[in-house]
């Protein structure tokens, strides 16, 4: 059986509990909060912490309200909840959608938001036991000097595979960070950086606390995710779209984000923009799948041929792009995801 | 016994073991536990191909709680499955041979201890060069990875011509040339490899293990350890799957039996999923050509069959697995004349060996999908063309294979009638088809894996005045149900009910020697040796009874837990005061029963492979969708007929055939046993690629389409019952259907396993372009088979014997698996 | 350092003591000697290691042992209802829903959160709640169809 290794384990009572704990030693700490990502981490030893801070008795992060003009989702709420969220699956929908489709029910069940926006990056280098990891001399991301999948890389490549943050970056979505010395606010799309090792700019003192999303009347979104199985496994490939229209149909707010397809979740603003201004016909459609294909840099480090990740991205944002147009496209939902509905 | 109604046999039942398993209490390997039992962790090469310079185990020695560091030195004398090819160490001794094959052992108080103290075992190597592919162990001879084998790193090339090709080429309207290939998979089951060694109270040393195979596992524990085999016990615990990854014996088995002895206390191991995979001895990679001569109406006129096997580090069941995947082309269709070469080459990979369907299943798809190509050809309906070339009942095939049932025309109508097959075919719109292929495979292979004389199966009873009857019997319980099967033969022969019987398996103690659950033969073999043990122990019973209720023996029925006389049937007692008056009259109840199969017909070398008291036969049709703008192909319904003989209890036979399809889709979708290879130039590493349940992928609930199954019942001379295999057969036409189906469905061809959306979508384009609309393998690398043996076909008035045979010892045959 | 923990498992309390880093897989099986959850990677990555917590299905492999102080553990050993089998069980024997029997805990337990959850589960609803769980002998058909029977059962019985 794989074991974790030895650790110091806290249970903080509070919030403010936490986040003295955390201050106390951040660099050797790590917060545990559904343990998902981590703790399969910790067993493979790509990941060795010597404390862990539980966040499950923070009452003050399971916290999930709406108001008027924005949802708010605490760091600490399970992936499970939001999924079967009434309000949430008919306004955010391609939250829902994004969420509903991450590994299996059992770790939605103890998997939380906040865990899921700081999944660490993905490589099948790297996700590897550490005696396998040994078999190739190690890579740059965990105690070694090379990158395998592009030996003159510079960076680590490894790839986010967050399916939540895409379908929240779409939404518009802002994230909290509270820490000893404070509280911060960022767009969620500043957390993300485009290095497989340094992917967060969070600051290891630091703790997400809230996502804050907009409402927005009429808005739809959609979230398409390409993966082997329509279970277990992680996205090779995310496209959330969000797009709201006025009456006549003309597009007055778009949003784009791809996930999978580089170190972190990006927005395609510049895709979005082709959007704006216009009705949501065929030939925009088409347009703005022509324009996101070139922004997705797959490497060979993840299930699927890259040429193929690349490939469906033109076919996912037009899919995603028919749904929220109200195209009925539940027969190829179901083929591709094999999901429900 | 013929003729007598069947009362439990047929009928949808309760397995026997079924409610152990539903309230967790079915203890397998890793259940077990006994106080001060000690735990074992392997340290496993880092390298693909090395010298092993020096082991120093002494920081790991000094941690306390570490009691033991084993290495090779500590057990140097080799074993293997095959007598052929005893080429492993329970530690490697003087070499490692693939990234994963165990270098030394740590015992210790925890198994958390033990895995931290491997980090502190020095080892030095001297690194060798990595032979990573089947063309590159070809073309480099040097340096070998094993000193023994056929040559350079060939383990086995093996060529045999049945008739005349040449010939049967000259007869032919058209000749027909593919190549394909199968990847590797493996058989991941759900259960890792865990085993427990101990000495029992006299001193004596006992092995429970997840082993499909207890009695090789009892031979090469003893060999190794130098023990008698007497002093040995080995007890197959129920198995959480195996699927043929648990039939070979392992170093782990061996390095803890031998920890147990050194330091008298009980030791563990559990492997990991990661080191499963490098357990492996999984489904070979198998690159094959295929020459088919047909005539207009499409009969066969020759097949010259080819194939090249990427064997991974070890023997293990190789020289077997290469005489499957050319043994059984001959068992579906009529083939007049047949060459087959074969060739398995050595790679610093883990270990090949056998897979539900046994090395047969590589070769079926080439067959089936050329098959498809032939028909499309001739503008034939691809099964027609199947049912007008059916192989022949009661016949014995050009390889000198005795076929006695076969209901593989009633298999085909069957699922053409209910697939609606011919109303599909080629009539569907652009992205939907329908694919047939058919099978066929043994049920029990005809010799044992070592020469000799003896039964292959063994069945004991005992009955005593509690009415209760025990059978004992060495057969392993993989999760297939032979417990089942036992308890229920013994029960229709002496007509009490299930829970009448109770059964004890799987221990060389206790029970006579069943040779494992591979190759579909327990059924077979060890419902023939139940029933002749069930049988004598009924004739002990009814003597007795004959002579109290004054009526002829033979008049006596056994049914519902009386005996009674036929003519009268209140005229009776109740089994348990027949037993009574049995035991008063004879003694002391206890009879045996025992099965071995018929010797085989075919007598040139390699011929021990191939023959099995009986085959069974399947079809399949599968019905797909492909999106042709992004090849995502969808299973929508799987049609399957197969011929049984008799389904013993339905409720597993039907478990065994949706499993087997199940296992056919992983395959042919998405499972592979893939590597990495590192750049060359910057490292030596050849490493699996994702060695984890999670990117080996095989199929959830939500891929898993609707199983649509007939099972046939002609019952089979041999069979027990009438009964013949289910457990592999249903997988093999499962893989090439899809592919057949995809080709009607969209037009490509995906020669290849397995068939993914990027080979689909990539077919496409090429053939968008103008290009041949296939992907698959380009050609087939020259590869020196040995000088063919000829054997003249039984039409040509053949003995069975090859022509150009120098005669051998009559022990050197090539074993059969 | 090993600490005190108590543990509610099928209505019992069990005291013992543990380090920190034990999952509740490790805890079950080896200090409470409840052998009848299995494990088949430890990493969240097949589902056989499922029990329910506070009567949801969680992967045991994955949670915490010191975590689960206070909550209800239900594994497979508190299914049936004293010698007679629970209509999930009864129904996964009569149907050959275990084969090898591996998976079975955990699938037996997912599917009691689903029919408890949902007494009327559509075909493709229990495909979809048991996607978590990984079985390699059935292609989940007749577990399916036990699934499925169970729950006819178990309303039945409500009525
Ligand atoms: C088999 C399998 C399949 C999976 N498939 C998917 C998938 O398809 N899509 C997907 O997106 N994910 C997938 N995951 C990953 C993971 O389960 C999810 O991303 C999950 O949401 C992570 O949440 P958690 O609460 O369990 O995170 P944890 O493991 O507790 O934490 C993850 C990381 O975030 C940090 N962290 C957690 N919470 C906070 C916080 N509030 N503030 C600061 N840092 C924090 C932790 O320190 C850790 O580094 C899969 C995991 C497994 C094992
Ligand atoms: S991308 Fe390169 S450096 Fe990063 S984890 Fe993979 S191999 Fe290592
Ligand atoms: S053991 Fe596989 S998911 Fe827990
Ligand atoms: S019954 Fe064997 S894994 Fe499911």
């Amino acid at each position: 059986m794989l074991r974790l290794p030895e650790f110091q384990l806290l249970l903080p009572q509070s919030l403010s509990e936490a986040l003295a704990l955390l201050q106390a030693d951040p660099e050797h700490s790590s917060i545990l909060a559904g343990g998902t990502d981590l703790l399969p981490n910790m067993k493979r030893r790509q990941q060795t912490p010597a404390r862990l801070i539980s966040l499950r008795n923070v009452k003050e992060l399971g916290q999930l309200t709406l108001s008027a003009d924005e949802f708010c989702i605490g760091g600490s709420v399970r992936l499970r909840t939001i999924e079967t969220h009434e309000t949430l699956s008919t306004e955010l929908r391609g939250l829902v959608q994004a969420v509903s489709q991450i590994a299996t029910v059992h770790i939605r069940g103890t998997a939380t938001i906040g865990g899921n926006l700081c999944l660490d990056t993905r490589c099948e280098y790297y996700n590897q036991s550490q005696p396998w990891r040994q078999s190739i001399g190690f890579c740059k991301k965990k105690d070694g000097d090379i990158c395998w999948v592009a030996t003159s890389s510079p960076r680590c490549l490894a790839v986010s595979s967050t399916d939540a943050a895409p379908a929240l970056m779409a939404l518009g979505a802002q994230v909290q960070f509270c820490s000893a010395s404070g509280l911060r606010e960022i767009p969620l799309s500043a957390l993300y950086q485009n290095d497989g090792i340094h992917y967060l700019s969070k600051r290891p003192d630091e703790l997400l606390t809230l996502i804050r999303i907009p409402r927005r009347a009429g808005q739809r979104s959609a979230y398409w995710k390409l993966r082997r199985r329509g279970s277990f496994d992680f996205p090779l490939l995310g496209v959330a779209v969000a797009v709201q229209r006025d009456e006549a149909g003309t597009v007055q707010h778009a949003q784009l984000a791809l996930g999978a397809v580089s170190s972190r979740p990006i927005l395609v603003e510049e895709v979005a923009a082709l959007l704006i201004g216009q009705p949501l016909g065929d030939e925009q459609i088409r347009q703005a799948a022509e324009a996101a294909y070139p922004l997705a840099k797959p490497m060979d480090h993840a299930d699927m041929s890259l040429s193929y990740r690349k490939a469906m991205v033109k076919s996912l944002v037009t899919s995603a792009l028919r749904e929220v147009r109200g195209d009925d496209v539940s027969q190829d939902r179901q083929r591709l995801m094999r999901v429900l509905g | 016994m013929k003729n007598r109604p069947l009362h439990i046999i047929g009928k949808a039942r309760r397995r026997v073991d079924a409610r152990a398993k539903v309230t967790g209490e079915t203890r397998y390997a890793d259940d077990l536990n006994f106080p001060r039992m000690l735990h074992c962790r392997l340290l496993r090469s880092p390298l693909p191909h090395a010298k092993i310079v020096s082991i120093d185990a002494r920081r790991a020695l000094a941690l306390p709680g570490v009691h033991l560091v084993l290495t090779g030195a500590d057990m140097p004398t080799t074993f293997g499955i095959l007598p052929v090819s005893q080429d492993e160490h329970a530690l490697c001794l003087d070499k490692v041979r693939f990234v994963g094959d165990p270098v030394a052992a740590v015992v210790a108080q925890t198994e958390l201890l033990a895995e931290e103290a491997l980090a502190l075992i020095d080892v030095e190597y001297e690194p060798l060069q990595t032979i990573s592919a089947p063309e590159e162990a070809l073309s480099h001879p040097e340096p070998r990875i094993h000193d023994y084998g056929d040559s350079g790193n060939v383990h086995k090339a093996v060529a045999l011509s049945f008739g005349s090709v040449e010939q049967g080429f000259a007869e032919a309207d058209h000749v027909f040339e593919d190549t394909f290939h199968y990847a590797g998979n493996t058989h991941l089951p759900l259960e890792t490899h865990a085993a427990v060694a101990a000495l029992d109270p006299d001193g004596k040393l006992t092995l429970w293990s997840s082993t499909q195979t207890p009695h090789y596992v009892h031979r090469a524990v003893a060999k190794v350890l130098g023990q008698k085999p007497s002093r040995v016990r080995v007890i197959s615990t129920p198995q959480g799957g195996g699927f043929g990854g648990k039939t070979d014996p392992f170093g782990h088995e061996i390095v803890i039996c031998k920890a147990a002895m050194m330091l008298g206390r009980p030791v563990k191991i559990c492997l990991s999923r990661e080191e499963v995979f490098y357990c492996h001895r999984g489904r070979h990679p198998v690159l094959m050509k295929l020459r088919c001569g047909v005539k207009q109406d499409g009969t066969l006129t020759a097949l010259h069959l080819q194939t090249l096997l990427d064997g991974g580090a070890y023997g293990s069941y190789g020289v077997a697995s290469t005489f499957y995947t050319g043994a059984l082309a001959t068992v579906t269709y009529h083939l007049p004349n047949y060459q087959f070469e074969g060739c398995r080459v050595f790679t610093n990979k883990p270990p090949c060996g056998p897979k539900r369907g046994h090395g047969t299943v590589q070769p079926r798809f080439g067959q089936e999908v050329q098959l498809d190509k032939i028909a499309d050809k001739l503008a034939l309906d691809p099964a027609e063309l199947r049912l007008r070339i059916v192989a022949q009942p009661g016949s014995l095939t050009a390889n000198y294979l005795r076929v006695q049932s076969i209901g593989l025309a009633d298999c085909i109508r069957s699922v053409v009638r209910r697939s609606d097959f011919s109303n599909k075919h080629r009539k569907l719109p652009y992205g939907k088809g329908v694919g047939i292929a058919c099978s066929s495979y043994l049920s029990g292979a005809g010799m044992p894996i070592y020469y000799n004389d003896m039964p292959h199966s063994g069945v004991q009873l005992k009955l005593d005045r509690s009415g209760l009857v025990t059978a004992f019997c060495g057969v392993a319980e993989v999760g297939q149900g032979c417990d089942d099967v036992l308890c229920a033969c013994v029960a229709e022969v002496l007509g009490v009910e299930v829970a009448d019987v109770k059964v004890v398996t799987g221990d060389s103690d206790l029970s006579p020697v069943d040779l494992g659950s591979y190759s579909s033969r327990v059924t077979m073999m060890m419902g023939n040796a139940a029933i002749a043990a069930a049988e004598r122990a009924r004739e002990i019973v009814a003597t007795a009874v004959a002579d109290k209720l004054g009526v002829a023996a033979d008049q006596l029925v056994f049914a519902q837990g009386r005996v009674f006389d036929a003519a009268a049937p209140e005229k009776g007692l109740s089994f348990r005061e027949a037993v009574v008056l049995a035991e008063a009259a004879a003694g002391t109840i206890g009879t045996t029963g025992s099965y071995k199969p018929e010797k085989p017909a075919a007598l040139f070398k390699g011929g021990g492979v191939g023959p099995s008291p009986a085959y069974s036969y399947t079809a399949a049709v599968v019905e797909v969708s492909v999106d042709p703008e992004t090849g995502w192909l969808g299973i929508d319904k799987v049609f399957i007929a197969h011929d049984i003989g008799r389904a013993l209890n339905p409720t597993l036979a039907r478990g065994q055939v949706e499993g087997s399809v199940y296992m056919g889709l992983g395959e042919a979708l998405m499972e592979e046993q893939a590597f990495r290879r590192l750049p060359p130039k910057l490292s030596s590493a050849l490493v699996h690629r994702t060695p984890s349940i999670l990117e080996y992928k095989s199929l959830t609930s939500l891929e898993m389409p609707e199983v649509d199954i007939e099972l046939l019942e002609d019952p089979d001379p041999n069979g027990p019952f009438g009964g013949k295999e289910v457990g592999q057969g249903p997988l093999l036409p499962i893989m090439p259907a899809i592919a057949n189906a995809i080709f009607d469905a969209v037009g490509v061809r995906i020669d290849e396993v397995p068939i993914t959306p990027e080979k689909i979508l990539k077919a496409l384009a090429q053939k968008a372009a103008g290009k041949p609309g296939r992907i698959g393998p380009k050609d087939f690398p020259s590869v020196s088979y040995p000088a063919p043996l000829f054997v003249p076909t039984p039409w040509q008035g053949g003995d069975g014997r090859a022509t150009n045979e120098v005669a051998r010892p009559k022990d050197k045959r090539a074993k059969n698996v | 350092m090993k600490q005190p923990i108590s543990l509610i498992v099928n209505g019992e309390r069990y005291d013992t003591l543990c380090q920190p880093n034990l999952t509740l897989l490790e805890v079950l099986r080896e200090n409470l000697q409840l052998t009848g959850t299995k494990h088949g990677c430890e990493l969240g990555e097949c589902g056989a290691c499922a029990v329910l917590l506070d009567g949801e299905p969680v992967l045991s492999c994955l949670v915490l042992a010191m975590e689960c102080a206070g909550q209800q553990i239900t594994t497979v050993e508190g299914l049936a209802r004293g010698a007679e089998l629970h209509p999930l069980q009864a129904a996964f024997a009569d149907h050959g829903a275990a084969q090898c029997g591996y998976c079975t805990p955990g699938i037996l337990l997912t599917a009691k959160a689903l029919l408890e959850r949902n007494p009327c589960p559509s075909r493709s609803e229990v495909r979809e709640a048991l996607s978590g769980n990984l079985c390699r002998c059935t292609g989940y058909l007749q577990i399916l169809d036990a699934v499925d029977a169970a729950a006819q059962v178990l309303r039945e019985e409500q009525r």
